[in-house]
């Protein structure tokens, strides 16, 4: 084959355009565009917040005024315009739902249409939904199950409402405002997202999960998730979304904080798709998040998985503080460009206490003329004598127009740590692509099955109904124009 | 089945068949033999589609379709498949669910659903005993780690599985020893039917003990230069190819 025939076939296999393109018609109100300290009590006000939140939000926007945008990141992009960007939007207002019979049948639709579907999941898999829709909670799920174990699961404003405590007592105590430009601006202006809390000894006994989407032209979006695991307690958590087609970026800047207690351990798996640009790139999600973890008590464990194949622009490190001792941390990714994507994840684990252990797992993948990079950072401190951790960076390359970059940092104080980093970059063979062709198997499915492959290791730690859903968008992601 | 005239294929410039001819009736078994860079591999891959090789000048028929035309996948649905030399290693995969992507991949071309879960257990079960693979080795990555001689076994499992119309075994001989050479031979001479054809290119005539060739033909200089029967390997294996060669060259 030719040098331009291979350059074709690559490029007819990866310029997939965005499969789950479109808007939906639901009504919103807006907040007017632009961010000043008006625009924050609007959206407080529109909640109906307790006036200490309201100061929380105040103190956050004065932080955030005093900060600049971070640029170590590799990636480049034209920077947003953060006073023409529209901070808050809700689906007018509607009475609460008992059942998904009363949810606006377009937001039904829009997750059918996703493949989404609500009432087939809850069926199937036993999972409740909690529909976060253009920033507003628009569905609980088996609500009443959960509450009788104690589980609270509820949307960010539900429980400002009805836990104020917890919610005072956990709100930036992971990730601070002023812990990052991106972090200030989401604790200043965030609008809705979910809470999670797991009494004491409870083991949660279904996947907990939840389905983000940008509706709202040009409206930024600000989710926050706060997840509380007490002593002894188990939850699975899994967060997903897509977004529809549109020409302006968005700006995408949430927070996670995850507490675990003592013997605790809280699985969070994502996948996230955002609308990623056209193949010019144009009109893609910037996706700036703040995910930390902090497992707070002894043999606590935080396990990271997130399969990242949308967004224009990816700024995102999830991470875990192992304070307690014999704590655990762990992150597997898979994140996958495409087209003019850029990508710059990885993970942070801070080893604080004794004998904590962490595992990195990155597998990046990129096609077109995409970016992606690693960025990872384990920190040993002073304290954290037989603290032990094992990354494993791998990057599979499909063409020869793309990049992949691997930034690992360490640094460790204490003499008795053990850190261990593997990396590998490999390339998609047009060998391995001919010997599936001559098996039948056509050059999209093959690229999707090798893909799959590469990522095996991440993957099988997705919980089931997820794994399958998160190939398909492994295949879907990286399929070209081609049949 | 299968009608090859006057095929000429170049790679990267160079020009490695020169001419050859080749018809392969359904039920029969060919022997392709000849010295090393003679082209044997070039043969199997142009007729796989591989698209480093250039086809400058022929034809090849496939029941009654050309085969040049085809995509490798269409090909492949078209029950053309190639054992081949170097079996290549596909990380995370496991061999089930390639085999059984391909089937798939192979049925939807010929218009029928995806094979049931479960006759595609029991179908994968009989073939798997066919060619002594453990069961270990179907969970396996696709070829990862595997010896020479599972790589070589996992190729004809893959072709029973599939059932193609001609099987074209490049080499599968090599490398082997003597009781996977049995099992690989075995598993042919199960597989051949009437409606069904193999090309087999092979160095040792060892192999032609086990599988029984209706015609040997000696490939040199791109070209199929003599053809004769079983007993044509038996000679080739005494005398080395210098005669043919030269004999050749004289006509030539
Ligand atoms: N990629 C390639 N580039 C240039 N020449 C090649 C390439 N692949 C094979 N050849 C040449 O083509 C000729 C035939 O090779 P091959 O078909 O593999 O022979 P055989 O299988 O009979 O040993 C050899 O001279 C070999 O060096
Ligand atoms: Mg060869």
């Amino acid at each position: 084959m030719s040098m331009s025939d291979e350059d074709k076939i690559i490029e007819e296999a990866t310029s997939g355009e965005y499969k789950y393109g479109f808007v939906s018609n639901i009504d919103s109100e807006l907040a007017q565009k632009g961010l000043t300290e008006e625009t924050i009590r609007f959206i407080s006000n529109k909640k109906n917040e307790p006036e200490w939140l309201l100061e929380w939000r105040l103190k956050a926007f004065e932080l955030w005024k005093g900060m600049e945008e971070p640029n170590w990141a590799h990636v480049s992009y034209p920077k947003p315009n953060f006073q023409d960007i529209i901070y808050y939007a809700a689906p007018k207002p509607k009475k609460k739902y008992e059942s998904l019979d009363e949810v606006d049948p377009e937001i039904l639709k829009t997750f059918e249409r996703l493949g989404v579907p609500i009432n087939e999941q809850k069926a199937l898999a036993g999972v409740a939904v909690d529909v976060v829709m253009d920033s507003v909670s628009v569905a609980t799920t088996f609500k009443e199950k959960l509450s009788e174990l104690g589980i609270i699961f509820c949307s960010f404003s539900e429980a400002v409402k009805e836990y104020p405590e917890l919610i005072k007592k956990y709100i930036g105590s992971v990730v601070p405002q002023a812990d990052n430009f991106y972090s200030a601006l989401n604790s200043a202006v965030f609008s809705d997202g979910s809470f999670c809390y797991i009494p004491k000894g409870v083991r949660c006994p279904m996947e907990l999960s939840t389905y983000f989407r940008i509706n709202e032209a040009n409206t930024g979006q600000f989710e926050r998730t706060l997840i509380v695991a007490e002593e002894g307690s188990y939850v699975s958590y899994l967060e997903g979304c897509t977004a529809p087609q549109r020409d302006e970026n968005q700006l995408h800047a949430a927070v996670v904080e995850i507490v675990a207690m003592k013997d605790s351990e809280v699985k969070y798996s994502t996948v996230q798709n955002w609308y990623p640009g056209d193949k010019k790139g144009r009109g893609g999600i910037y996706n700036f998040v703040t995910k930390r973890g902090l497992c707070a008590e002894e043999n606590s464990k935080i396990s990271w998985t997130q399969v990242e194949t949308g967004s224009a622009v990816t700024w995102k490190y999830p991470s875990c503080i192992l304070k307690g001792d014999n704590s655990v941390g762990e992150f597997f990714s898979v994140a996958v460009t495409n087209n003019m994507q850029q990508a710059d994840t990885g993970t942070k684990m801070i080893h604080l206490g004794k004998n904590t252990k962490s595992t990195i797992v990155s597998k990046g993948i990129s096609a077109g003329k995409s970016q992606n990079s690693y960025r990872g950072l384990v920190k040993v401190a002073k304290g954290a004598k037989g603290a032990r951790n094992f990354s494993q960076c791998d990057s599979l390359l499909i063409g020869d127009r793309c990049g992949a970059h691997t930034f690992p940092y360490i640094e460790c104080q204490n003499k008795s740590a053990k850190v261990e980093h593997e990396a590998t970059t490999s390339k998609i063979g047009e060998d391995q692509l001919f010997y599936c062709n001559q098996r039948g198997i056509k050059t999209d499915k093959a690229i999707g099955l090798i893909v799959n492959g590469f990522c095996k290791n991440v993957m099988d730690n997705l919980p089931m109904e997820f794994a399958i859903e998160a190939k398909k968008l492994l295949e879907i992601s990286l399929e070209g124009s081609v049949g | 089945m299968l009608k090859i005239e006057g095929l000429e294929a170049e790679i990267e410039g160079k020009q490695i068949l020169r001419g050859l001819n080749l018809e392969v009736k359904p039920g029969e078994i060919h022997a392709i033999m000849g010295p090393n860079g003679s082209g044997k591999s070039t043969l199997a891959s142009v007729l796989a589609g591989r698209e480093d090789y250039e086809v400058t000048a022929g034809s090849v028929d496939f029941l009654g379709k050309d085969l040049l035309d085809l995509a490798p996948e269409e090909r492949a649905g078209e029950g053309v498949f190639l054992a081949f030399q170097y079996p290549v290693e596909i990380p995370g995969v496991s061999n089930i669910n390639f085999i059984k992507t391909a089937v798939n991949e192979v049925r939807e071309y010929r218009g029928l659903p995806a094979m049931e879960t479960k006759e595609f257990m029991s179908h994968l079960k009989e073939k798997q005993k066919l060619v002594k693979l453990s069961g270990k080795l179907a969970n396996r990555s696709v070829n990862e780690g595997f010896s020479g001689g599972e790589k070589k076994r996992n190729e004809i499992f893959q072709m029973a599985m599939l059932e193609p119309k001609l099987g074209v075994l490049d080499e599968t001989d090599s490398g082997l020893d003597i009781d996977a050479l049995r099992i690989v031979a075995n598993g042919v001479n199960e597989l051949k039917s009437n409606d069904n054809a193999f090309v087999v290119v092979t160095h040792y005539q060892r192999l032609l003990d086990y599988i029984v060739p209706d015609f040997v033909h000696v490939l040199y200089d791109g070209k199929i230069v003599k053809t004769g029967s079983k007993e044509l390997a038996l000679e080739l294996e005494d005398k080395g190819y210098d005669w043919i060669i030269e004999e050749f060259e004289k006509k030539s």
